[in-house]
């Protein structure tokens, strides 16, 4: 299947989803599935291409999404300025956990990441004056980029198509790049990285920086999309939510992301209302896609498709793909 | 002063519940290579499931303190032995995998015992407060202290006195070394699990009368113990028991009186041992 | 009086109680063939550790051409001329054998930091990865995954990685290590066919092929120097008999 073709495929598919959907309700949730999406390929920009599992990416959607609000609602800034600031915020923020939690790896990396995006949660919660507490922020209204009005469902989805398109063609550029290159050999070999030249902390650093700003942007729009911004998105279960969408997905592709954050969002959301046990269910699909389909979806799903096609490749050529 | 005793003596309780959390947490982690992120979870089960064992039998919280641990105990037992076992080398998978349980264990808890928080009564000899000297001593929190004290000195015995405890330090410091000896590392493993499980779940009930069940008590618990094991290093009882009270005196002076920046304080201490001593206090480096 | 390449003054390191490299100091001039044998657990390996900045060192100093090295980082000293393979091997085994060796170029070109323009279109980079590729006798095998080579073809990109970023300096760890006796005479006439802008150092245990290529030779036993001279002087001298047949 060539590449372009498939891509090309999407970009009409996500285009049209409006049309094709027609309702409300599910064009909001196409919406929230490109948020999601954004934050699941942030992250994988750390757990595929970096090998760095982590378990406080939530605190980067949080942080962009409450300073936008609060720049925007306490500090009478412009939407523009607030945007600005509240990024240069989250890369500040990823600049400072990244160092932190870089003085570990592995396990320990975990540990520390999880530590910091708790306490960010729960400065959300308990610094009442500065963040509402459990009354969360309210944004007034969206911006308005160039002047258009994006307040209904339909603008704001071309909104988040334009920014998922952005998104991903800039991960893209990185991935391909002599940095992603040098990143994946990071995150395989890192000893033979540094007896190569190779300066690893700060290889590392800077992908824990990106994948903190993209997961702003994500922040971004969550805030613009619902006008408000409460706690429970700095909460762990936010960020064990999007960890899940990149290693469901399968963390190594990019198509693997896109594909847990829309299985995990659709779920969440078509689930919810049947059964109020998400979470549940959440904890279910973690120890079900760790124990039997450790590679993810899409690396299984792929697996299977071939076998289905009645190909039988030579192993080493299944390890190369 | 009265305000003094009463927070120092709050802290102190703080730190005693934080070592029976997380001794468990880090004799778990310093074993077995792996952060249990069910570990708050097993602290706010043996909670609810202490109140259940209280209100059917009838008994003080003494009786809920058994109930709870055990059956905490046994739960851990059973994920150890089914679920990670099968994850075997695959540390990432099974901290992945306590993950997911505290989520479920989690959802359970707020089926079956509801939104409100459950107070659970102090056995009521407790209850009065210590006279001396005109402070009032709240007894309960010195009992606590006292309680993490006794189970401190018990794990140091049997850590250093016991052939389990040996073992347990010889798997601590070379894993290879210790499967080369012929030690029984999966057995171990269970029963280090089941114990750091009965110690959290334990932790829970004797933490009621101070904190209450409530859902959410996990996830308040759960980074206490993760920044007190960071602080200590992983792998030492030492460092958990310094940690604790490093940890409980932080916080509990810092929301009485920063209330706001409570968590920034928490933040601090954690902030300047990952700069300056990534190895924590006691333990072995994270690396 | 030229500098040496390759200087280490008093050089300590213990791990625990056990003393690994116990007060050692030697001098590679440039352009030199040195040869480090020793038995099992002499300290070979380490003290290339505590060349390469994978150690500290307890107490001595390290130079590389004059240039101290103990307070730099690894990949640092890289940048300054080292270079070195391993015992074992450490190499990124899904990736093509063009591209390991790219990333060798990569790690001492500001090339590196580039997070926008495509690596493939660097056709330099690939240009020259081909090269070194082919001066190993790998080139017509550039586009292949690295878990689909051979142990010896393994062993010859290891070699291409090192050399592609013409180091002065070349730390050698047991190259001929597992190789079939074709194979370490083919590395072995590979090895001559290196310039003498580089200059050499070798752990080694195959005798045969490493005393026919080395110039001077260090005697390691128990971490320390037991005897240091030419070839002919360190096969001669009963010490290094005793170091081998002792066992």
């Amino acid at each position: 299947m060539n590449r372009l073709a498939v891509t090309a495929a999407a970009a009409v598919g996500l285009l049209a989803v409006p049309w094709l959907v027609g309702n409300d309700f599910y064009i909001n949730l196409s919406s929230q599935i490109l948020i999601y999406a954004i934050l699941a390929l942030s992250l994988n920009l750390l757990v595929g291409f970096g090998g760095m599992t982590s378990l406080g990416h939530a605190a980067y959607l949080g942080i962009a999404a409450y300073a936008c609000a609060w720049f925007v609602t306490q500090a009478g800034l412009g939407q523009l300025a607030a945007m600005i600031l509240a990024l240069l915020l989250t890369i500040a923020t990823a600049a400072v956990f990244g160092v932190l939690s870089l003085r570990a790896t592995g396990l320990g990396f975990l540990m520390i990441t999880l530590a910091l995006g708790q306490i960010v949660w729960g400065m959300a919660y308990r610094w009442v004056n500065l963040t509402g507490g459990d009354n969360g922020m309210k944004l007034g209204s969206r911006p308005a980029p160039l002047g258009i009005d994006i307040s209904q469902p339909v603008p704001f989805y071309y909104f988040a198509v334009g920014m998922f398109g952005v998104a991903f063609f800039c991960l893209w550029r990185v991935a391909h790049s002599p940095f992603g290159a040098t990143l994946r050999g990071a995150r395989d070999q890192p000893r033979r990285m540094r007896m190569l030249g190779h300066h690893v902390w700060m290889i590392q650093l800077i992908a824990f920086v990106m994948a903190g700003f993209w997961g702003g942007v994500a922040g971004l729009l969550y805030v613009y999309y619902n006008q408000f911004v409460s706690p429970n998105v700095l909460a762990l279960q936010q960020s064990a939510e999007v960890l899940l969408m990149t290693i469901l997905g399968g963390a190594t592709a990019f198509s693997g992301p896109i594909v847990g954050a829309i299985v995990i969002t659709l779920v969440k959301n078509l689930v919810s209302s049947y059964v109020e046990r998400w979470n549940t269910l959440l904890g279910a699909i973690f120890v079900i896609t760790v124990v039997f389909m450790p590679e993810g979806l899409v690396p299984g799903c792929a697996r299977l498709w071939r076998r289905l096609r009645g190909q039988k490749l030579p192993k080493a050529e299944a390890k190369a793909s | 002063m009265q305000f003094w005793v009463i927070q120092t003596l709050n802290s102190v309780a703080l730190g005693g519940l934080l070592f029976l959390l997380s001794s468990g947490f880090s004799l778990i982690f310093g074993l077995m290579r792996m952060p249990n992120l069910a570990h708050g979870a097993f602290f706010m089960l043996g909670a609810y499931l202490g109140v259940a064992t209280m209100n059917a039998t009838g008994g003080t919280l003494w009786w809920g303190v058994l109930g709870g641990g055990l059956a905490v105990a046994v739960l851990g037992g059973i994920l150890e032995r089914f679920i990670l076992r099968a994850l075997a080398g695959n540390e990432q998978g099974q901290v992945l995998v306590t993950l997911g349980v505290s989520f479920i264990i989690a959802d359970i808890c707020l089926l079956s015992w509801g939104g409100d928080p459950i107070p659970i009564p102090a056995p009521l000899s407790l209850r009065r407060p210590i006279f001396f000297e005109g402070l009032a001593f709240p007894t309960y929190r010195l009992v606590v202290l006292g309680l993490a004290v006794v189970v401190a000195i018990l794990l140091h015995l049997l850590m250093d006195r016991t052939r389990l405890g040996a073992m347990i330090r010889a798997g601590v410091d070379d894993m290879q070394m210790a499967r080369g000896i012929g030690i029984p590392v999966s057995r171990l493993f269970t029963l280090v699990f089941c114990l750091g499980a009965a110690l959290a779940g334990a932790g829970g009930v004797i933490g009621g009368p101070i904190m209450a069940a409530y859902p959410g008590l996990d996830a308040d618990m759960l980074p206490l113990a993760l920044v007190v094991v960071i602080l200590g290093g992983v792998g030492s009882l030492l460092g958990a028991f310094v940690g604790s009270f490093i940890i409980g005196f932080v916080y509990n002076f810092g929301t009485a009186l920063f209330p706001d920046l409570a968590y920034v304080i928490l933040f601090l201490p954690m902030v300047l041992v990952l700069v300056f001593l990534p190895q924590g206090l006691f333990g072995r480096t994270l690396r | 009086m030229t500098a040496a390449a390759l200087s280490i003054d008093g050089l300590s390191k213990r791990f625990g109680g056990l003393p690994a490299i116990q007060d050692v100091s030697l001098q590679v001039m440039p352009g030199e063939r040195r040869l480090i044998i020793g038995p099992n657990g002499a300290g070979k390996t380490t003290l290339f550790n505590l060349i390469t900045g994978d150690l500290r060192p307890d107490t001595g100093s390290v130079s590389l051409f004059g240039q101290d090295l103990v307070k730099l980082p690894t990949q640092r000293r890289i940048h300054l001329g080292l270079a070195r393979t391993y015992q074992i091997l450490t190499l990124f085994p899904r990736e093509t054998l063009i591209h390991n060796v790219v990333l060798s170029l990569l790690g001492l070109s500001p090339t590196r930091w580039n997070p926008w323009r495509p690596l493939t279109r660097y056709r330099a980079f690939t240009d020259a990865a081909a090269e070194a590729l082919t001066r190993v006798g790998l080139g017509d095998k550039a586009r292949r995954i690295v878990a689909e080579t051979s142990y010896g073809e393994r062993r010859r990109l290891e070699l291409a990685m090192a050399l592609a970023q013409r180091p002065r300096v070349l730390l050698l760890d047991e190259p001929l290590a597992g190789l079939s006796q074709e194979e370490r005479q083919s590395i072995q006439a590979l090895l001559t066919t290196i310039p003498r802008d580089v200059t050499i150092v070798m752990i080694e245990h195959d005798m045969d092929v490493a005393l026919a290529y080395a110039e001077r030779i260090t005697v390691l036993h128990y971490g320390q120097v037991i005897v240091e001279g030419t070839r002919a002087e360190v096969v001669a001298d009963p010490r290094t008999k005793e170091v081998y047949l002792g066992h």
